[in-house]
């Protein structure tokens, strides 16, 4: 890669960040580390700031929590799970808002890093979606029907099972949190490298000539996309919450 | 062939990485051309029915982003295998 004209770091550069506390441990700490106890430290104080003092009419922060538990609540679990979902609003809530404040970060300045732009955390969150769906699928239907009723849907012509089955198994146990999780990764590494391409781009223009016409090209396409990534990071945020909702839905209620 | 091929690029490292990213193109590239059209399609169905039916737009617009989801899902993969395939 290096006829380019132009230093395009490698991807290596742009999300490995090197551990500076407790190196050679598990338990090491670095920048992606420090972002998910900030987007900790935020979705816990948005709640407790906002849950504190329960106004009737609400305001500020209050009114904020309040629109969007309502938001999760109306167009997230009563769209795909109906009411027998509600008791899943507070965990649906808190996991969009923890993955809003871990993508978000992408375009804060100093951080500048979408924490989700590692695989490390899409993939614990995908298999958390995945064990609790398939949990709840057992409780809600028993071990074997809840099998059954994924493995072989009823209506099918008895034939077709043997196409039908292998397919559903894939689909649902294999492949859903495979793209749980890389739906989420995929989508901020590339918006990460996006906004890096067009910087990369704006800071070497700059520097050549900064009286080329050209200049603001780069640099307004750069301010375009981070209002883009805000977009993006509210976007996979409610995908994921929804997808979540639809998993465990899906489990609750055996398809007839 | 291959000597000979590897005698005029240079050596057969050059030759793989040429390989890698010219496939990284390819792939993403192709990966892109499916969801494309679904996504268009998609949304494009979804508009009309919103304007059809502009108090079903809750449901509609629900409806959309879930296969949104699945339907980009097939170019996120193209666009993992581009960043393997051209490191």
């Amino acid at each position: 890669m290096a006829s380019f004209a132009l230093e395009f770091p490698p991807i290596s550069h742009l999300v490995e960040w090197p551990a500076f506390l407790f190196e050679d441990s598990p338990f090491a700490v670095n920048k992606i580390t420090l972002i998910f106890l900030f987007a900790l430290v935020c979705t816990l104080s948005l709640f407790i700031i906002g849950g504190r003092r329960q106004a009737l009419v609400p305001t500020g922060v209050q009114n904020l929590v309040e629109s969007s538990v309502d938001f999760i609540r109306e167009g997230v679990v009563m769209q795909t799970m109906g009411h027998d979902g509600l008791s899943w609003v507070p965990f649906l809530t808190s996991l969009f808002f923890f993955i809003f404040f871990t993508n978000i970060t992408g375009i804060i300045p100093v951080m500048q890093m979408p924490a989700n732009a590692r695989m490390a955390m899409p993939i614990v969150f995908a298999v958390m979606i995945w064990v609790l769906f398939i949990a709840v699928g057992i409780k809600h239907q028993g071990p074997f029907g809840y099998v059954k009723s994924v493995l072989f849907p009823p209506g099918v012509p008895k034939a077709l099972y043997v196409l039908v089955t292998p397919i559903e198994f894939i689909s649902t146990f294999l492949v859903r949190p495979f793209s749980l999780a890389v739906r989420l990764f995929a989508n901020l590494l590339a918006g990460h490298i996006l906004l890096v391409t067009f910087g990369v781009l704006a800071a070497a223009l700059w520097a050549a000539k900064p009286t080329l016409v050209i200049v603001p090209l780069p640099f307004l396409m750069l301010v375009f996309l981070t209002g883009f990534e805000v977009l993006v990071a509210f976007l996979q945020a409610y995908i994921f919450t929804i997808l979540a909702a639809v998993y465990i839905g899906g489990a609750m209620h055996p398809e007839h | 062939m291959l000597p000979m091929l590897a005698e005029i690029t240079g050596t057969g490292d050059d030759l793989i990485s040429a390989g890698g990213a010219i496939g990284a193109g390819f792939a993403y590239g192709l990966a892109a051309i499916g969801p494309g059209i679904g996504i268009g399609y998609l949304v494009g169905q979804s508009v009309q029915a919103m304007a059809r039916q502009p108090e079903a737009a809750g449901m509609v617009r629900t409806t959309m982003f879930l296969g949104i989801a699945f339907t980009e899902a097939l170019a996120l993969i193209g666009f993992v295998v581009f960043i393997l395939l051209g490191l």
